[in-house]
This record gives structure tokens, sequence and C-alpha cells, in this order.
């Protein structure tokens, strides 16, 4: 059992959130702000890009990529304009990190920008903006002025000669345009559905330039790189998972919020930075990085949650955000309230997708209101195998894992919920029909809902 | 291609790659798809989104297989139909691997999880890629027992094409067919994942009033047939053809298709004697996969009701029309004929939509028959510099085998300069190269003319706007005032394609001549309607024999008298009179009978005049299927058949021949050949051209006028430089001067015209589904010019007047343009003015 002393928090990139009108010019230029620009500024762009490679800085938006080793993708010497783009529609369920991080310090993002702009040689970065974030939006909007006026953007950025625009961009709310291309799309004014690639956005992403796409956390990791330096950053973390993470910790926890801390922290260290189980109640299943990871459960309480840790334990790190459920919630409804999820924000442009999540809402409806039979959780099974790894894009992987996981810890559930419907005998039938009615409670009692 | 495991150490040629599907070495070209590759290979990896002409889109997901490459498995089964082939790649498809065969089966599954499975009334049952697809690769029964998703159908999305969203997989062939290929927008996907749908600007609030659009434009295209024929389900239905039969109730003919000059390849089907649609043929020389809409619906005109199926003679006592045997009309035609042309002589004009034999026979029939050549098939404005223009440059350029200008070099030229000729509404086909090179990057499109139109947009081009009959001042031009485009022409491979309209503007085929001569470049003419070329090229001119031989050439005539068994110095030695030139003699009673084949006298740059020709001409035979203008003044009538029930050859304006052969067998219709030389027996004149084969047959044996080469067709050799053929055979160079445009006084504009696709054609009739498409009839004008005359001009000659709404344009100041035949805008018949003219315009009080 480990101590509040052994998990510690590393505030880097939230350490200015506490602060009086932190997201201000002025705060931040107090907190350090806008000096990590002027060195970069005053480096090569190589140089740049190596200090991020040495950093092992990787993305924050849940593939984990290492962020130099992109940047390197983008070509020299070419003719064409370079674009670096920011993912900011944040719209996973259960993740709560870029969007805060705009709101508290948006200069972190911009000076994070100005500096990957100039590590690939952009003269122009747009930061595409989850339609619904209005109030972080506007934090965004008043920093790129604040920013312009005192210079850290426009021509000639504190003489350096290096020039940059910043456009701020919203979306119109479909969460399909987190992944990348089909944000480049709707960044375009097209129709938000992934492109084919290749050609990969570094060869021909928006308006057919070459184009970086990045994530907020990502970038604003950047400025703490530069003047921290690649080992102070490699100090925190693992060997492969280096630097701090903001752990958004939601549910039916004592203290939900952000918590940065190294990578590779447990679920057993974060509760207790979070106070703990609310009012006692034990842990059921939880998401270590947001309704696309697979579910984990009690048992995976010490998996140290990093790219290599979470994947080792069969799910994924993805944006870090912990939802946290205790007993009371029903898997199978929460399975449901997930699979329409996606079901609504499926894009329709490939057949797995489109049509899997469509008959697996049904299915999942079907079951939650009793009406399910056994052979339906095979028919789930079968079906999520032929959508996983089927799509065009990672939408109806991430569609098939609560799934595929609810049933492979929780089969008993599942089961339950048939067992009106077994064809012999009757008896138990309200039994049965428990954690549905518990799962309808879980819903009203729910502090932190699946549509964060 | 494919060689066996144990020739493993074959060679890789340049540009290709070495793999392995399903255990087999393969070698394939860089850039190849899978999916072809396999397919090559005897695999067929079903498929829907995929299409050989559009871009690989990746959406449908039927077509998964496992690929390995450098030795590791890739995690997830990868779509064959985006990936391309790459060196050392191990492919298994659904034969070898049963994790693609798996994939493939959950796919289809889930497409038929929504799908009505109404096959049994579905138009596409039977010849249905779904269908078949489901039974090959489907499970026999699906594990979804939910609740389907519906819509309320049919949607239309245009008068022709309707959309049943039921049955749609949303594969976006459609919808990328129409982006891609025809570059006609307003089909689109709207809504998303499982409300996904194809809709159209018009349809998008019928599900979602958020995603209603404003913009009020309906899709709009001649090419949204195509979309019916590549739907791989039944979702995109033809609303002339719906519910009409079942695939395999119909017998399908290859065919060609009788409108205009490009020659598409197509399918007709047809069931108990009657043709229930067309379909496009695939033809990679000429039109790829794709015909216009013109094309696919316009055929209904062969069975109207109104159509003449006995011959008919005008009876001396009552004045009418009467029907009566072949016999009696062939000979009662006879009579007339020889004693016109025993009088002041007889003419001939045999239209424009001849097949190359029935054109062949009825030059021959006017010159054995009729002695004379007074014959033209020009039922359009003609002059004699386009005359001079056709003998140099269109006869004799040897066609795709001898260096003539094809499609595919359309799609290859480095600039391809458009002058008085709208691609997309007078050749389609020509249009969609034009289109699809310029896509690539590689087709530099320019167009003389008057407004942007929407094939300059669509060839991603430019206009170089110049006032209607100024086009040769233009041409000539270029040298000066557009240097680059000078520099361009001058690029090996570049074409200048001009259209029929050439014939109004006095000076342009000079102009373009000298500008081939100056620059390089290549010509081609690409009139309007089939059997334009075919025409020229057996000599239905007045100037010109068989095989482009000048009837002005002595050693010519001889050989074309030789041929045909006519004594030595039969033919006369002076060249006929044209079109206009026959009816101004019939006029001035200098000549007095008229052979007519399909020629409607309001497509004549004077129908006035031809009327009062035809009024005073002593005899008139007319060649006709259904009543027309010229019914009312024949004498006899002689009923002849349409495309479907004849075998022939249209020549397109490439110079390729394009054949086909009889459709609906033994109706009893007559080609125009064989009345020909019925009639000429009964004139005692042999002219043998009984069955097309026997016309084309005659016609092959003349061949190329000796002394050019080699036969046309059958050699390259024909490569000496235009203009500079030898000097016994050199026709006549065209030499027009340009004449300044008029200028218009007040209250007048300079008429600019064309002809659309979809118009008031006698070959559209009967087709309300067809009419529903065509462009919005308007009369174009400068903001400048329409200003003070309110929504709607009217437009007079002193014949009479159109009244149409105003649409500003950006185009020159002082010119008014025109539909050349809209239902409700005859010009010709109307004003009697056409490209070029001074008209009247004021403001219309409609």
């Amino acid at each position: 059992m480990s101590t509040p002393e052994n998990a510690p928090l590393t505030p880097v990139l939230t350490r200015r959130w506490l602060s009086p009108q932190s997201w201000r010019l002025e705060t931040y230029e107090k907190l350090e702000g806008y000096t990590a620009v002027r060195k970069a500024l005053s480096a090569s762009p190589e140089q740049v890009i190596q200090l991020v490679k040495d950093a092992g800085l990787r993305g924050r938006g849940g593939a984990g990529f290492p962020a130099g080793v992109k940047w390197g993708f983008m070509p020299t010497g070419d003719d064409k304009p370079h674009y670096l783009v920011i993912n900011a529609d944040e719209g996973e369920p259960g993740t709560c990190k870029d969007i805060p991080l705009m709101m508290a310090d948006p200069h972190a993002l911009l000076e994070g920008c100005i500096i990957a702009a100039y590590a690939m040689r952009s003269h122009h970065c747009f930061i595409y903006i989850r339609g619904e974030a209005l109030h972080p939006m506007r934090r965004l909007y008043a920093a790129v002025r604040e920013a312009k006026q005192a210079g850290y953007l426009g021509h000639d950025i504190l003489g350096s000669g290096f020039d940059l625009e910043i456009t701020v961009h919203a979306g119109a709310g479909a969460y399909i345009c987190g992944e990348e291309t089909a944000l480049l799309d709707s960044l375009e004014g097209r129709r938000g559905q992934p492109r084919l690639k290749p050609p990969f956005p570094a060869a021909s992403g928006l308006y057919a330039a070459p184009t970086t796409v990045n994530n907020v956390e990502t970038i604003a990791t950047v400025p703490s790189v530069i003047n921290g330096g690649s080992e102070w950053f490699r100090a925190m973390g693992s060997e492969k998972s280096p630097g701090p993470k903001i752990y958004s910790i939601s549910g039916h926890v004592e203290r939900p919020g952000q918590y940065e801390a190294p990578l590779g922290t447990t679920l057993r260290e974060l509760l207790e930075l979070c106070g703990g189980m609310k009012d006692g109640i034990p842990l059921k299943f939880w998401t270590p990085g947001g309704s696309s990871t697979p579910l984990f459960t009690a048992d995976h309480l010490d998996v140290p949650l990093d790219f290599e840790g979470a994947a080792e334990a069969g799910s994924m790190l993805g944006t870090t955000a912990v939802q946290v459920f205790n007993e009371t919630v029903s898997v199978p409804w929460a399975a449901m309230k997930w699979t329409q999820f996606y079901e609504h924000e499926s894009c329709g442009k490939c057949t797995p997708c489109r049509e899997g999540t469509f008959w697996l809402a049904q299915v999942l409806e079907r079951m939650v209101d009793g009406r399910g039979s056994e052979q339906d959780i095979d028919t789930l099974l079968d079906v999520c195998d032929n959508i996983g790894g089927r799509s065009f894009c990672a939408l109806g992987d991430a569609a098939v894992s609560p799934i595929q996981s609810g049933i492979k810890y929780f089969r008993d559930e599942f089961l339950a919920l048939c067992e009106s419907n077994r064809p012999a005998q009757g008896d138990g039938a309200a039994e049965s029909r428990d954690p549905v009615s518990q799962g309808s409670d879980s819903q009203a009692a729910q502090p932190v809902g699946a549509q964060a | 291609m494919t060689v066996a495991p144990e020739f493993s150490d074959v060679d890789v040629p340049e540009g290709y790659v070495k793999l392995t599907v399903d255990g087999e070495e393969v070698v394939a070209p860089k850039g190849e798809l899978l999916i072809r590759t396999a397919e090559r290979l005897g695999t067929v990896i079903p498929r829907f989104c995929d299409h050989p002409l559009l871009d690989p889109a990746g959406a449908c997901r039927q077509c998964l297989v496992e690929v390995e490459m450098n030795g590791r498995a890739m995690p997830k089964p990868q779509a064959s139909c985006t990936m391309t082939v790459a060196d050392g790649m191990v492919v298994k498809t659904q034969v070898t691997s049963e994790v693609a065969d798996k994939a493939q089966q959950g796919v289809m599954e889930l497409l038929l999880i929504n799908h009505p499975l109404d096959c049994p009334i579905c138009d596409k049952g039977g010849e249905c890629p779904l269908q078949n697809q489901a039974m090959a690769h489907g499970r026999t029964d699906s594990r979804f027992v939910d609740k389907k998703r519906t819509f309320p159908k049919p949607l239309p999305i245009s008068s022709q094409v309707l959309l049943d969203r039921e049955r749609c997989v949303l594969c976006q062939r459609c919808t990328r067919f129409s982006d891609q290929i025809a570059g006609d927008p307003f089909i689109e996907l709207l809504e998303r994942g499982s409300h996904q749908q194809i809709g159209t600007a018009e349809t998008a609030d019928v599900l979602d009033a958020a995603s209603h659009t404003s913009s009020g434009q309906p899709f709009q295209s001649y090419f949204s047939g195509n979309t019916i024929q590549i739907c791989p389900v039944g979702a995109l239905t033809s609303s002339q053809y719906r519910f009409r039969s079942r695939p395999f109730d119909l017998v399908s003919t290859p065919s060609v298709c009788e409108h205009c000059s490009s020659g598409c390849a197509e399918r007709t089907d047809f069931r108990r004697g009657k043709v229930m649609r067309k379909l496009a043929g695939e033809d990679p020389d000429v039109n790829e996969e794709w015909i216009c809409d013109k094309g696919r619906f316009a055929f209904r005109y062969a069975a109207a009701e109104q159509r003449i199926r006995r011959p008919l003679v005008r009876s001396a006592e009552t004045g009418e029309l009467e029907e009566v045997s072949w016999t009696e009309a062939l000979r009662a035609a006879a009579d007339g004929l020889v004693k016109a042309r025993d009088g002041k002589g007889a003419g001939v004009l045999p239209g424009g939509r001849v097949t190359l034999e029935d054109a062949y026979s009825y030059g021959k029939f006017a010159r054995m028959a009729l002695r004379t050549h007074d014959v033209d098939h020009r039922a359009r404005a003609h002059s004699d510099e386009e005359l001079d223009f056709l003998a140099s440059r269109v006869v004799s350029d040897g066609g795709p085998a001898g260096g003539g200008v094809t499609f595919a070099d359309l799609e290859a030229a480095p600039v391809a300069l458009c002058v008085a000729f709208e691609p997309e509404e007078e050749s389609p086909a020509v249009f969609l190269r034009l289109r699809k090179g310029a896509r690539a990057g590689d087709v530099k499109v320019v167009h003389i003319g008057q407004w942007a139109s929407p094939a300059v947009d669509k060839t991603f081009g430019e206009l170089l706007a110049c006032p209607p009959g100024g086009e040769a001042d233009a041409v000539e031009g270029i040298a000066e005032h557009a240097p680059d485009l000078d520099e361009a022409l001058r690029a090996d491979g570049a074409v200048v394609l001009v259209g029929e309209r050439a014939a109004e503007v006095p000076g342009l085929p000079t102009a373009l001549h000298h500008l081939a001569e100056r620059t390089g470049a290549r010509l081609a003419w690409i009139p309007r309607r089939a059997g334009e070329r075919g025409a020229v090229e057996a000599g239905t001119l007045p100037t010109l024999l068989p095989g482009g031989r000048p009837v002005a050439d002595a050693d010519a005539r001889a050989e074309v008298e030789r041929h045909w068994g006519l004594e030595a110095g039969t033919l006369p030695a002076e060249p006929g009179r044209d079109v206009t030139g026959m009816l101004n003699a019939i006029v001035t009673r200098d000549l007095g009978g008229l052979l007519v084949g399909g020629v409607d006298l309001d497509d004549l740059p004077d129908p006035a005049l031809a009327r009062k020709a035809f009024d005073a001409a002593e005899f008139v035979v007319s060649l006709e299927l259904l009543p027309s203008t010229v019914t009312p003044y024949a004498d006899v009538v002689l009923p002849i058949a349409p495309v479907d029930e004849k075998g022939g050859t249209f020549v397109n304006w490439e110079g390729r021949r394009r054949p086909f052969t009889v459709t609906l067998d033994g109706t009893g219709a007559l080609t125009d050949c064989r009345v020909l030389d019925t009639l000429g027996v009964e004139m005692d004149t042999d002219l043998f051209t009984q069955t097309p084969d026997a016309a084309l047959g005659d016609l092959d044996r003349l061949g190329a006028p000796k002394g050019t080469g080699a036969a046309k067709g059958t050699s390259g050799a024909l490569s000496a430089p235009k203009g500079t053929l030898g000097a016994l055979n050199a026709p006549k160079v065209p030499l027009g001067a340009p004449t300044a445009p008029p200028t218009p006084g007040s209250g007048q504009a300079l008429l600019a015209t064309w002809r659309q696709l979809v118009d008031d054609g006698s070959l559209q009739i009967d087709e309300p589904a067809l009419a529903g498409t065509a462009r919005r009839v308007v009369a174009r004008m400068s903001r400048a010019t329409a200003d003070g005359l309110g929504d709607h001009v009217t437009v007079s000659t002193g014949r009479g007047s159109v009244t149409l709404p105003v649409e500003i344009t950006d185009m020159p100041d002082g010119v008014v343009w025109l539909p050349g035949n809209a239902p409700d805008a005859k010009l010709r018949a109307t004003l009697g003015a056409g490209h070029g003219a001074v008209v009247d315009i004021a403001g219309g009080d409609r």
C-alpha cells in the first residue's frame, strides 16, 4: 500500500492553474512564461526537434507517437506552406484534460505552438477546438490577442525573423473530428470524415500541404521540455514513457479532477491523491484512458499507467481519462451508454462502424431492458470481432473495447440479464433484473457522466 | 504475368514488383491495387465502393485481405482496393485466409442488417452486385433480430434518378462519380453514422431540418444516369425503367449511340421487340464506361406512336398523303425524281444523322441516279469556307490509325483549345475526357467563347471571351494577345477542337487552318451530329466524292467513275450546290426536285427560305422515321429504320468507325441504303447498296484516293504535314477573311447561341424524365447590357421574338446569349437568326 508521500504530484503543466487569473499573459509571464520560446528561437529548428526527441516526449492524444519523430517527418527545403494543427477537439467520454488546460493556461499552449511551428518551419498554426467548449475558446481568443499585442505572434517574433499566425477554429461537435484526418477535412470546410492514408498529413495534410497534427497537452508540454531539458524531463516517468501527465479522474471518487503525476503512476496511487472511493463504496471497474480503452477492474490497481504498462495489461493508456465506477454500476448498462455514444458519433463512412455500432446498441439496449438471450452475448462478441480492426479508422476499434472487455471481466452480469428469457424456467426474474435497476439508480447518481 | 513458384528467379522488369497472392508468385506493375492483381489471377475479391475509374475510397471494407510485409503480418486485414502492390508482399485473400474470409462475411452481414431484402421487387435483382456477392460471400441467415432503419422512398434525385435510401450501402460511388468524373455538385452524403444517407440540397431536409442547405441549387447533371448503372445495389433507379422489366428477361445487344459525334459504346436491352433501356458500353478508347443522359434515355422516339410505318404518297385528288404499297410508292418516287432530274434537276439533302453506309448511298444516288453533285448533308449553318476546311483538314486527317486526334490524345494533350465548341453540350464524352485530363493536371483547357459555361469551370479551364462572330479575330490574335497559349500550342500533342458553329463565323475555318500551320497544333473537328463525319468521308458534299476525293480533280472523278461502272466523263466536273444553293435554286426555278433524309427545316440557317423552297419544289421525296417539317411538302414519304432496327457504322469525330448490328430484328423496317438501292433500280440504276454490308464493301473497295498513300484506317502513312498533300489531289485550303462583327446599335445586341444537350430536339420526344434535367432556359447578358431591361428580355428580329428570363453573366457587353433550340425558344424558327447576328433587345413583359 503506497502512501501519499510516494504518490507524488509533479505539477508541470498544471503549476500555474491555481494562480489568480492564470490565463492572463501577465500571470504567465511572471511564472516563467514565454522564456522557452526565446531559447528555442535562438536555436535552430533541427536543435529543437533533437531536444524534443531526446526528451522522449510522446503524443498525449492517445496513440503516444514520439512528438520529435513526428516533427521530423515534415519535409525540409520544399516550397509548400507547412501547417501545425492543434487537435483541441477533446470529446472522448471521460477525457477532460485539454479543456481545463486551455481554460487555465492558454498561453502555455500558444508558447508550445510557436516553438513547434518554428521547429517544423510553419508560419500558420490552427487550433481546432471543440465547438461546445465555448469558455476555453474565448480564453484562447483572448490569449492569441494578448500574445499578438506583446509581439509573441505575428511578424518577426521577438526579433527572430520568424513569423507565425495562430487561428483558433471552432469545430461543430463531431467526435470523429478528433481523428486527425477528419479534423483536417473539417478544418478545410468539408464533411468530417477520415481520409485515406497514405498520403499522411506530413506529406499532404491541410490544403494538401505538409501538416503536423498534435494534441494540446503534447504541445503545452513543449515549453517545459525546452526550459527543463531532456534530463529533467526524463527524471519523471519511465524510460519509454517519460515526463509528467495529467490524469483526469472522474466518477466515484472523493475528489475527482486533474492530477498531474509522472507517467507510470498506478490507480492505487491516484486514488490516494483524490481521497479514495466515494463514500467508501468499493471499486468495480475503471477505464485507464477514456471509453475507448478496454476496462480494468480492481485487479488492475497496480498497473503502471504508462503506454507500455497499460498495453501489457490488455488495455491502452489512451488519454489517461480515468473513469472510476463503484459496485453500484451495471457493466452492461455502462457498455450500452458508451455504445450509444459511438453509434451517435460514428461518421458513417465505413460499413463496420456505421452498421456495427447501430446493431450493437440495439442488442445492448434490448439486453438491458431484460429482453436479451445468451445467444446475444455470442453475437455481441462476434460482431465486435467483425468491427474491431476492420473499420476505416480507430473509432470502430474504440467502439468495441467496452463491450469486449466488459464481457471478458463481467460476463456473469450479461448472463444475469438473460436469466428471465431462459427457455426452461422463469423463476427468479425479479432478482435477475437487479443489475438493470441498479443501473438506472447509478444513472441518476453519477456525478461525472460519460458525456464529459 | 503469372509464374509458377519454381520460376521465382524470374526477372522483374523496371517499374514492376514481385509479390505472392494466395501462394502464387505474381509480377505486377508498381501502383497496381491488390484487388486488381488478384483479379488478374482469377480471384475476385468482393467489393462495393471500388470502381476502376474512381479514386480509391476504402469505405465499404468488403474487400479485406490479409497482408504480410517484410515477413511480418499486418495486424489488421487491409482493404485490397486501397493498398498497392509492393515487392515481397504476401497477400492472402478469402481463398487462403480464414481471417479474410471471416472479415468479408462479417462486413456482408453488416451491410445486410439494414437492407430491406426486397430483391423480388427490385430493378437490380438479377444483376445486383450485392445480391451476387451476398450469395458468394455471405451467411445464409442473419443474426439481426432488431429494428431495421427505414426511410421514406423513393426520393427523386432528379427527374431521371430515384433514390431508395434503405437499399443503399453507402459505397459513395454515385457521389464520387459526380464529384470526380462529371464534376457536378449537389449530390452528397448527408447526416452521419447510421443516419448517413445520400441526398441532394433539395432532399436534405427530409430527415433533419438542421442540414437543409439554402443553396436552392438542384442536382443538375448531364451524366446522372451513370450513377444508376454503377450503383452496386438497387438504391438508384431510373424513373423511366423502374419496375418495367427484369434483367433476366432482357436481351442485350452491343450498340453505338446515335446522338452526338462521339460514338459512345452502348448496350441496348430489349424485351419482346421493345427497347427497355440503354446502358453505357465499355470502350476504353472512346467513352470508357460513361455515357451522357441523352444517350442513355433518349430512345423512345423510335417507338413513338406517330412513327411512319407504311409508305405514303400524296394523292392527286385529295392532296393528302395516303398509305400505299412499297411498289406503288417507289414507282411514284422514281417517276417524280426522273422527271425532275430530266427537267431542271434534283438535289439530295441526307441530313447529319446518317450512318456511313446510308450516307454513301445518298451520295451515290445523287451522282448516279440524279447525275448531280447537288448533295449536302449539312442541315445547319454552313459555308463554302467550311467546305474547304472539311476537304483539306478533316476528311484526310487519317483517323485514329493515321495520326488524327483521338480521345486518348485529349487526355494527354498539354493544351486543348476549344473554339466555337461547347464540349459538355455538343459532345459530352469529349467533355469527360478533357475533364479527366485536366483533373489529373495534365491538360490545360482553354475555351474561346462568350461566357464561362459550366464546362469551362469543370475542365478547370480558362475562357478567352470574344463577341459572337469575333472568334476568327480571337484565333488570329492568339500570337499577339495570348503568347503563352501560342507557345503552349507549339508543344507536342497540343490540340485545337472546333465545333460545327465554326461554319457560322466567317474567317474562322481559315484562321484555324493558319493557327495549325503556324503552331503545329493538331485540329479536330467535332460536329454535333452522329453522322456528320461519316457523311464527309462518304462524300455527301457538293465538292467531295467518297474518300475525300475533290470533285474538281479529274483523276479523282475518273477513279470513282471506273469503280461505279460509269462511262468516263459522266460525273460533272463542276461542284454542286450546297444546301442554301439548292434552296435558292428551287426558288429561282433552277432546280426541280429534292430527295430529303432526316432534315428538320427549322435547323437550316434560314427556315423561311427552306419553307418557301420546299413549297416551290416540283417534287419532294422524304425518307423519314417520324412526321417532320418536311412531311407537309413531301410528295412521297418512304419510312426508314431507326438505329435499333438496322445495322451500320457511325464514324465518330475521331474518324473512328463505330459499327453496330441490328438490335430489334425482323421489324421489316428498311435502311436508307436499301430504300435508295431499290429506288435506284426503279430508275434503272444499280447502286449495289442493298444492305449496309454491301454499301460498306463498295465504299471500302473504292478505298482512299490514289496518290495519298494508303487507304484510310489501314496505315499511319498519311502523315505528311497538313496542307502539303501531293499537289495532284490537294484540296483547296480555306481562304476566308474574318469579317469584323457588326456593331449593334442602340437597343440591339449581338446574338450568341449554341444548342444545348437536352433541348427540343426531335430525337428527345416522349422523354419527360430527360427533359426534366435540361438546363434552365434563360437569356444571358452582362449587367451593363441588361441595364434597364428588367427580369425578362425580349429578343427580336424582323421575323419574330423570344422572351426569356435574364441571367446576368460575366460576358462581353452588347451580347445576348440564347439557347439554340429550347422548348420555348426555338431560335432559328422564330428569329431566323444565328450566332453572330444582330438582334433587337427590349424589356420583356412576362
